[in-house]
């Protein structure tokens, strides 16, 4: 039976309790008893605050109390600390200013939390929050990250607002290429700032209970662990066993809830200090103004090319934006998320990147949906395609010219990365067939003929997934080890329970996980059952994110399930009276090699527990097997993705006409469910490319804090995506899979820039290409060309 | 956020200026005040409530007349907090030119206003403010002209307004 449900679309298990409005999200939660919490914020992006007084909040009807910074000062907490140490140039570590939980003397971003309003409704808190008088005196704001290490210092202990001044690569080398260069293409842009949007925002419950002295945080999080352990060690709210942290079915989260929050850890904070339960779900516009945002980096590079279009070198300056603070993961995401990926799929022998990260007063930056890895793809896909046309040759003809041949891995990359295995020629062709890319003229002209502008863009993408090698993780500056845990825990009656320490929000583990293990032991999907999100219920676990879940998560379960296996052999032996050699697993039945006597699953797993005459020296009762799988390497999805546009030239409306993307995830456990994860990406992506863009203005009001001013992409956006797969297995993981959560975000908006500048005969726009850019850009062509 | 606006109104320069320096008619015009009370030579506190877009918010604020040119200039400069809705800042300058209209004298006013906001109404606002600020001036002047002219007069005001 065993590969009986490997790359079946098999139909979600979890869908039915979310579309019948059965799922269990923290807002739904009920206890009896529950108080609520309103945050009072800073209206500034800068400002001192000079006296809280909060006389008459508390005199308001319904308050319980009201905690302000000065509190947090008082009870000695710890700041949140960011997880990953980066070193400067000059082996100088990263400069990282104090982020408190609540602010006391001075606020850094807008929005950021300064006191909280405990109430016995949710309308009384929110209306004290509002007698909550804060005497704030204004300073200047530093916005624009182009220029912020030019501006006012921010933070005593960090001068010029630079976090660090980072590199990677051999700089001699590279120059040595641009030397020798033919031809060199060069390209500026900014990789837009964006604000992630999970539809589900960001939720706590925080119950006290003062019998046991234990917390309970119910919470919308992409790995509870990680919220245990920071706010146990670094901030100090409780010692750690004294902290409960439990993520129930979370609506969405793109990297937004990796990190660690001062509203979740204040209200850990005041249901202990308080005694009492508490719940706070944030409004829309609290997730725009402190939901961790994504991207803002402003970037130029250097591509050298020879005669004939083979890569010589590559050189690429990048000024990132940490926001105020430096976020949980912040300091990765632009250096080793980001610079290592500037390879791309080619060979470029030499390739040199300084990334300088500064702080400015807006919310802090970390990861969002792909994380790094969409700015390098963006920069490296874009200037690939400016030099094709530069260079008058056909943009897939002169990656194929570069790209690392499917006989050439294990590969070592000049920026750190050694892959392991693909084939980019395999997804090129494919995608190419698909796109019917040898046709494209004439699709240009019948556009042309109904007076619009066709382009075709490329964009061969690759990132490094199942995060991460854990050796390889500390040497490069990671504060935790990367590995994934699981459990499988095989009840009397043959049922199965797996316990996993990565974290689903969307991504349908408790479909794939269940596939997966039910597939190595042989049982009905219907008999496992997948739990996860509770640092009650499991070990420990690192959560989701960069796209880790199967590579890293599932080969916990699959080295897991295996030890059942064993275990499941060694118990057959005894039952049969045989030599455990002697004991073959034809999945789901245990048999003798040398005769026909058999045990069935079942009747192992009852075997177990009902151990009558066990020689309890050799063999303990039992069957429930845990696993620490640390990947050996990162795992490298890839594909490519091709886009087609169409502009209006009297409006500048761009509509995407056809989307094709390729991937190679690795060995694929439910089609449907990566299929709906590329579907999700490219959403983002397009979205990212056409649309979305978070602005502060100069004094650091944001002003796309709603929707009315931040544009989402809906279902209107977008074509009937065309997806496919090509498939070389991961090398170094049981599974095979390599991880397909963020590839669609990667892939797709040099796609869609690519093809964009292509219908605009060469002219750039910077991301998001609105109507407005764009018409702009359609009259410089005219101009252009009329002279 | 900029505006400009101009008014001829019928009535002589000096009229004009002394209504832009009486409390009671600044008072009088503004759209949702409160409160106003005079706290020192041109400067007065005040308590407004208005609504920008989706937020209502009463600021608690103050106003000074500023870089005072009898009868012919003054600035006015006026900031509010609106609690948790947030902050508003701004300032208008007002001149004077003394006109001829249809025979009389009369007096062409020009204002500009700027505004910063911050906070919740920025955040909501974004594309709202603008409006709200050119509501909340056209009002003001409004009802200054109506409390500044007769019925038979009020037809001759004359209004041009200029957004860059």
């Amino acid at each position: 039976m065993s590969g009986s449900l490997i790359g079946k679309r098999v139909l979600r298990k979890e869908d039915h309790r979310f579309v019948s409005g059965k799922g269990r999200y923290t807002d739904d939660i009920q206890l009896v008893g529950v108080t609520y919490a309103a945050f009072v914020r800073s209206p500034y992006a800068r400002a001192d605050i000079k006296s809280f007084d909060v006389s008459e909040a508390l005199a308001a009807p319904g308050v319980i109390a009201v905690l302000t910074g000065e509190e947090v000062v008082k009870d000695g907490l710890g700041g949140l600390p960011c997880g990953w140490m980066i070193h400067s140039k000059d082996g100088s570590e990263m400069r990282q200013p104090h982020h408190p939980v609540l602010a006391a003397d001075r606020v850094n971003y807008l929005g950021e939390p300064v006191a909280l309003v405990i109430a016995e409704t949710q309308l009384e808190a929110k209306n004290a929050a509002e007698m909550v008088m804060v005497d704030f005196e204004p300073l200047t704001a530093v916005v624009n990250p182009a220029t912020a290490s030019q501006a006012e210092t921010l933070y005593e202990a960090v001068p010029n607002n630079v976090c660090y001044e980072w590199e990677l690569g051999d700089e001699a080398a590279t120059d040595a290429g641009l030397a020798a260069a033919a031809h060199i293409t060069t390209l500026q842009l900014t990789n837009n700032r964006l604000i992630p949007n999970a539809i589900e925002p960001r939720a706590a419950l925080a119950e006290y209970n003062s019998g046991t002295d234990e917390i309970i945080l119910h919470t919308t999080s992409q790995n509870p662990h990680l919220v245990r352990l920071i706010m146990t060690a670094f901030v100090q709210i409780a010692p750690e066993h004294k902290l409960r942290v439990i993520a129930p079915d979370v609506g969405g989260g793109f990297g937004s809830k990796i990190f660690i929050y001062s509203e979740e850890t204040a209200l850990a904070w005041a249901a202990k200090k308080l005694g009492l339960t508490i719940k706070w779900t944030a409004e829309r516009s609290e997730s725009f103004l402190t939901d961790a945002h994504g991207r803002d980096h402003v970037s130029e590079a250097q591509l050298a090319l020879s005669a004939e279009g083979e890569f010589l070198a590559l050189k690429v300056k990048t000024i990132a934006n940490m926001g105020a603070y430096l976020s949980t993961f912040a300091s990765a995401v632009p250096t080793y998320l980001y610079g290592t990926l500037l390879a791309g799929q080619y060979r470029t022998p030499a390739i040199y990147v300084e990334v300088d990260s500064v702080f400015t007063n807006t919310a802090p930056v970390d990861a969002y949906r792909g994380a790094g890895r969409p700015e390098a793809t963006y920069l490296v896909e874009r200037i690939v395609e400016k030099a094709a046309a530069e260079m008058g040759l056909d943009p897939a003809e002169l990656r194929r010219r570069n790209f690392i041949g499917r006989d050439q891995f294990p590969y070592q990359t000049p920026v750190a990365l050694e892959y392991d295995t693909g084939d980019y020629e395999a997804s090129l062709s494919k995608a190419l067939e698909m796109a019917d890319y040898d046709t494209f003229a004439t699709r240009q002209a019948e556009a042309a003929s109904r007076g619009k502008l066709r382009g075709i863009g490329l964009s061969c993408y690759i990132e490094a997934c199942g995060l991460a090698p854990s050796q390889v993780a500390g040497a490069l500056g990671a504060g935790v080890g990367l590995w994934e845990s699981g459990e499988v825990r095989v009840n009397p009656t043959g049922s199965v329970t797996v316990l996993t320490g990565s974290h689903s929000h969307g991504q349908g583990h408790e479909t794939t996980f269940a596939q997966l293990v039910a597939d190595r032991l042989g049982l009905p999907i219907e008999d496992v059952e997948v739990v996860h999100g509770d640092t009650g219920k499991l070990d420990f676990g690192l959560g989701t994110y960069g796209s880790r879940s199967l590579a890293v998560g599932g080969s916990a379960l699959s080295v897991a399930a295996d030890k059942v296996v064993e275990k499941g052999r060694k118990i057959a032996a005894h039952l049969l009276r045989t030599d455990v050699d002697n004991i073959d697993f034809d999945a789901p039945v245990f048999k003798m090699l040398d005769s026909n006597e058999s045990k069935t699953f079942q009747e192992i797993a009852f075997a177990a527990y009902v151990n009558h005459d066990y020689p309890s020296d050799e063999l303990e009762p039992g069957l429930a097997e845990k696993a620490f799988y640390d990947p050996l390497n990162f795992t490298y999805p890839a594909g490519t993705h091709i886009c087609e546009v169409e502009i209006d030239p009297d409006t500048g409306v761009v509509e995407v006409v056809q989307f094709v993307a390729v991937d190679d995830f690795g060995t694929i456990i439910n089609p449907m469910i990566v299929e709906g994860q590329v579907h999700g990406g490219l959403a983002q992506g397009i979205g990212q490319a056409l649309l979305e863009q978070a602005v502060y203005d100069d004094t650091g009001q944001l002003i796309t804090g709603s929707y009315m001013d931040y544009c989402m992409p809906r279902a209107d956006n977008f074509p009937d995506f065309k997806v496919g797969m090509t498939c070389t297995p991961c090398t170094h993981n049981p599974v095979g899979a390599k991880g397909c959560g963020e590839a669609g975000a990667i892939g797709s908006p040099p796609a869609v820039m690519n093809a964009i500048t292509h219908a605009l005969g060469g002219i750039e726009v910077d991301m998001p290409a609105t109507s407005e850019k764009v018409w702009r850009a359609v009259q410089t062509m005219r101009t252009l060309k009329t002279a | 956020m900029e505006l400009e606006q101009q008014l001829v109104i019928p009535r002589a320069v000096d009229a004009v200026w002394l209504a832009l320096n009486d409390p009671n008619m600044l008072q009088g015009s503004l759209p949702g005040c409160q409160r106003f009370e005079q706290v020192g030579d041109n400067a007065f506190d005040m308590t407004v409530s208005a609504k920008i877009g989706p937020v209502r918010a009463t600021f608690n604020g103050s106003i000074a007349l500023q870089n005072l040119n009898p009868p012919f200039s003054y600035e006015i400069a006026g900031e509010g907090k609106g609690g948790v809705a947030g902050f508003a800042k701004g300032g208008a300058k007002v001149s004077l030119n003394a006109i001829t209209e249809a025979g009389l004298p009369a007096t062409l006013l020009t204002y500009s206003v700027t505004a910063t906001v911050g906070g919740k109404i920025a955040q909501l606002g974004g594309r709202l403010i603008q409006g709200a600020a050119r509501k909340m001036a056209q009002d003001f002047f409004t009802q200054f002209v109506r409390r500044l002219c007769d019925d038979e007069t009020l037809d001759l005001v004359i209004e041009t307004i200029k957004e860059p």
